[in-house]
């Protein structure tokens, strides 16, 4: 019998949904293994309650306040210690801004193998085999994984399995008990004014070009955002143009994204942005230049002004769900 | 203020990936330094000008990666060295290579990239950090250098977060840290005097079996995807029958 062990990603007080995604797969693949999920962070309360029927075995939770805010040094020594608890065998993670960053330190005291940014895993004959993007998309690698424990962290949105089995798990949850010294502090952490969804785990993504001509021609793009609950995106033109911050720049440099619908507009669709996005879903396409790469990926093609296309798209969604 | 800085060669971020028979062909790419690691570079520089000190490189790679540290000279690193791998290396292996070159150093600033555009796995770094024994603050996008200390910012998925560290320390580059120079001529005259050494990975690290950790065993394109719809007819209408696609036959509206 193997043990897996699932560090749920929170977020505050709430559970992030690739969190079930990694139970249900560990549950899939590991059909008679012990299943442990381990949350840490402070008023962990409603995040346990949601655990309990998660279809694990067992819940560990370490609450604390020193964990409220993202401290590398902190979240490693509680999560190494959770590894080194467990015996674990497996033990993933989601593949999100503390996580990746808190895993290879993990991964560096266990001597462990880490896989970052997993989208696909499979394990037989006693061995991990996970798929993962390389050159931010625009290819795949499956890599083998060697020793104990194996370590990944896993893409939002990405596993696919089956709703696990029901079963009501054992909860233990205690205080930060580590002695560690701090050679870094997080002293203060602000909220960008851009983030209303985060880019990373948006179902909806609404991205601006150069065709966007400057930072005031985003303003209706925010408004189509606003009416899909989508999160906003920019090609590097526009973050090199000044247009936006970096932080929302999408592709090789910058973030991958792969949500349920992506709205590119003013976008021509260099390579180096068609990586970073075009594992998309459904991706809609709104340009000037009926010859623009973007065309050759995108489902839908409109070819047109995106200062006339998006408030046009942004009023017709009004109108229709206020009358839904 | 002694400065390491860790970098990549990379292939373009506008190369086209080929694969045949399995691996990934690096025939016709050009080879640039990892756009992460240039930030790194720059930023090291200037608080080396700032500051006082030194900036050395450190790379690991086949021996052309020594065209991408020659840039890096040229932008104004003081000196290099390079690691030599004909295979490739998982992080971990990576990370190991790097902390054999730097243990026996004195540094006050480790900078890095926070990932490559290749494997894009950030991990390295942190691995090294650990290995070393300190501490680290990764995908930053500010940063002020003193004497012992840093407050850095960090890019944290929609949030940014503000880090004082305690020096040593090993810093990892965002996009947005600053703006990379271009190697002037000067610069680039000047980098063809400047030392590097070079080492063997298996020199370095013996002892690769109980190191290396994870193996690609495939490689492999994403299934093409095939151009779709073009709306036609009134935009009024496109845009209606576009809302009406997403709705009704892709579910995702």
């Amino acid at each position: 019998m193997k043990t897996w062990l699932i560090i749920a990603d929170v977020k505050k007080d709430t559970l992030r949904q690739v969190t079930f995604e990694m139970i249900a797969k560990a549950a899939e693949l590991g059909a008679q293994d012990r299943l442990i999920v381990a949350a840490l962070g402070h008023g962990l309360t409603p995040v346990v309650n949601a655990l309990e029927n998660a279809g694990v075995h067992e819940v560990w939770a370490v609450d604390d306040e020193r964990l409220a805010q993202y401290q590398p040094e902190y979240y490693a020594s509680v999560i190494d210690g959770f590894v080194e608890k467990a015996d674990a065998d497996f033990v993933l993670f989601a593949h999100s801004a503390k996580y990746r960053d808190v895993a290879p330190m993990v991964a560096a005291r266990k001597n462990a193998a880490l896989a970052s940014d997993v989208i696909a895993m499979t394990y037989e004959d006693s061995q991990v085999i996970v798929t993962r993007p390389i050159y931010a998309g625009k290819a795949f690698a499956k890599v083998a994984l060697q020793g104990k424990p194996v370590m990944m962290t896993v893409r939002p949105n990405n596993l696919v399995a089956d709703q696990p089995a029901t079963r009501t798990a054992s909860i233990n949850t205690s205080a930060l008990s580590t002695d560690v010294t701090l050679h870094t502090i997080v002293q203060e952490v602000v909220e960008r004014a851009v983030a209303d969804v985060d880019l990373t785990e948006a179902k909806i993504i609404v991205s601006g070009g150069r065709g966007v001509k400057s930072a005031e021609g985003f303003r209706p793009l925010e408004e189509l955002a606003k009416v899909l609950h989508a999160a906003v995106g920019a090609s590097r033109a526009a973050c090199d143009a000044g247009y936006c911050d970096y932080a929302m720049q999408i592709g090789q440099t910058g973030k991958v994204v792969t949500s349920d619908l992506y709205i590119a507009c003013g976008i021509s669709g260099a390579i180096q942005h068609l990586a970073g996005m075009s594992s998309s879903k459904v991706i809609v396409a709104i340009n000037k230049d009926p010859e623009a790469p973007i065309f050759k990926i995108a489902d839908y093609g409109i070819v047109g002004d995106l200062f006339e296309v998006v408030p046009m798209l942004t009023e017709q969604l009004k109108q229709r769900l206020v009358n839904a | 203020m002694d400065i390491i800085v860790c970098l990549k060669q990379t292939f373009d971020t506008e190369a086209k990936i080929t694969v045949k028979d399995g691996v990934i062909l690096e025939d016709d790419v050009t080879f640039i330094v990892n756009p992460y690691d240039e930030y790194a570079i720059e930023e090291a520089v200037k608080w080396r000008d700032e500051l006082g000190g030194t900036v050395t490189v450190v790379s690991i790679g086949k021996e052309r990666a020594q065209e991408a540290v020659k840039t890096a000279l040229a932008m104004g690193a003081d000196d290099a060295i390079i690691v030599t791998s004909d295979t490739s290396l998982d992080s971990s292996a990576s990370a190991k290579a790097l902390y054999e070159v730097i243990k026996e150093r004195t540094f006050d600033l480790i900078l890095a990239g926070n990932q490559s555009v290749d494997q894009g796995a950030s991990q390295v770094a942190v691995r090294l950090a650990e290995m070393l024994g300190i501490g680290h603050v990764s995908t930053v996008v500010q940063l002020e250098v003193s004497d012992d200390h840093v407050v850095a910012h960090r890019d944290a998925d929609g949030t940014t977060e503000i880090v004082k560290g305690k020096l040593p320390l090993v810093i990892t580059a965002q996009q947005g840290l600053n703006e990379p120079r271009y190697p002037s001529l000067l610069g680039i005259r000047k980098a063809a005097k400047k030392p590097i050494e070079w080492l063997s990975f298996e020199t370095l690290v013996p002892d690769i079996a109980n190191v290396s950790k994870a193996k690609e065993v495939e490689v492999f394109l994403p299934v093409a995807k095939e151009a779709g719809k073009i709306l036609k007819g009134e935009l009024a209408d496109q845009v209606h029958a576009l809302i009406d696609h997403l709705h009704a036959d892709k579910k995702v509206l």
